[in-house]
């Protein structure tokens, strides 16, 4: 018994596996505003994991909030990653959507860092 | 779309066959190909936008649902709010412990009622049906509050700084004025304040002759409080205690560890960060 159960996985595989996972869930998706002039924001989003469509979640999110938005690349972003900038302050509305499980993309909001004032 | 001269050069390039013929097929090849690409866009959207609509449906026959999923949002939005409620409501837990114990107690005693204090239902001397948690825990407090005033008052009192005073220097610019008393009641540098105002509202800024903080951007009191209380919570706070009488000390290999002098834990917090920010204004000419 105890042989087939040391059969039935191999330990250290699993272990790579965990590590990857944990990696993935201890790397936030931060939320920043910056100030442009005026009463002018940005709102930037990095950190989306790589499984989503980078440009269908602008294309969508464009839509929903009324507003542009560009995808900066990651060498744009010296490298970051790939960051999602939309133009005025979503903030709360990009993380109802990065959270909401039917229209959005059901992440764990304990993933989420909203940053700024 | 596809112009017709792109194609013909394509075509051109690529092969050599009858120049009409040719560019029909790519025209078509193109059109179908765009086509498809429309289509599954199209999908998406009407994905995106079917999903809305039959929940729609569902919170009009359910209005149990529509409350339920308002009542998410505004926890959300709440969230914030909450985290520092709590800590505020734990530093005052204790302070109103004789008071808000005895008050809460009967409160929840719906089943198991009885006066702690006289001794009478649950509480008798002789009693034998089991005392549940919570009243349980009610009265531990507030014993402890009767017995031990002084602890009360001291683990209570709940932690203050001064407000961030702000001063607008010209359009763009604010004065942060009393950093160095704020950074000195919360025992931090002024480098480790700064550098974590600096990348939360995602600016940059100098410290001037009288030692205050210049950041760019107009800023109000309140947003800088906002980001000051976030601030502690990560930074001042002991997570285990809540007590504010903590060190922060650079350990081995470059963590920043959080020592608190009250109930001697010790903790790691991360580094400040700055992440990714946009390029903000006019670009540098020869950056591109």
């Amino acid at each position: 018994m105890s042989i087939e159960n040391l059969k039935s996985y191999d330990p250290f595989a699993e272990a790579d596996d965990d590590s990857g996972q944990t990696k993935q869930t201890q790397e936030y998706i931060h939320i920043r505003i910056q100030q442009r002039n005026g009463r002018k924001t940005l709102t930037t989003v990095q950190g989306i994991p790589a499984k989503f469509d980078h440009k269908k979640i602008l294309k969508v999110v464009k839509k929903d909030f009324a507003c542009n938005g560009t995808i900066i690349s990651d060498t744009e972003s010296k490298g970051m990653g790939e960051v999602i900038q939309l133009q005025g302050d979503q903030r709360l509305k990009i993380k109802e959507f990065l959270t909401n499980k039917e229209e959005g993309l059901g992440l764990d909001e304990k993933t989420i860092k909203v940053h700024g004032f | 779309m596809a112009s017709p001269n792109d194609d013909t050069k394509e075509t051109a390039m690529s092969h050599t066959p009858p120049p009409g013929a040719e560019a029909d097929g790519g025209d078509l090849d193109l059109s179908l190909m765009k086509k498809k690409k429309k289509k599954v866009k199209k999908d998406d959207d009407d994905a995106a936008e079917e999903a809305p609509a039959p929940a729609d449906g569902e919170e009009a026959i359910d209005l149990t649902m529509k409350k339920k999923k308002k009542k998410k949002v505004v926890k959300e939005e709440d969230e914030f709010a909450k985290k520092l409620e709590a800590l505020k409501l734990e530093g005052k837990e204790g302070e109103e412990g004789a008071a808000g114990g005895a008050a809460a107690a009967p409160a929840e005693l719906s089943e198991q009622d009885g006066d702690m204090e006289k001794g009478t239902g649950i509480w008798q001397h002789d009693e034998v049906k089991t005392i549940t948690y919570e009243p349980l825990l009610s009265r531990f407090f507030a014993l402890l509050a009767q017995k031990n005033p002084d602890h009360a008052t001291s683990g209570t009192r709940s932690y203050k700084i001064p407000p961030p005073q702000c001063l607008r220097e010209g359009n763009k610019k604010t004065i942060f004025a009393n950093i160095a008393e704020i950074c000195k009641r919360m025992k931090r540098t002024d480098e480790h304040v700064t550098s974590y105002l600096f990348a939360e509202l995602g600016t940059t800024g100098s410290v001037d002759g009288s030692r205050r903080l210049v950041i760019k951007g107009k800023f109000q009191q309140k947003q800088i409080e906002n980001v000051l209380r976030t601030y502690i919570i990560e930074y001042v706070t002991c997570k285990t205690c809540r007590s504010p009488n903590t060190e922060l000390s650079k350990g081995e290999n470059r963590l920043y560890f959080i020592t608190c002098n009250s109930c001697g834990s010790r903790r790691s917090v991360q580094a400040i960060k700055t992440g990714f920010s946009a390029q903000v204004g006019k670009r540098r000419k020869m950056q591109g």
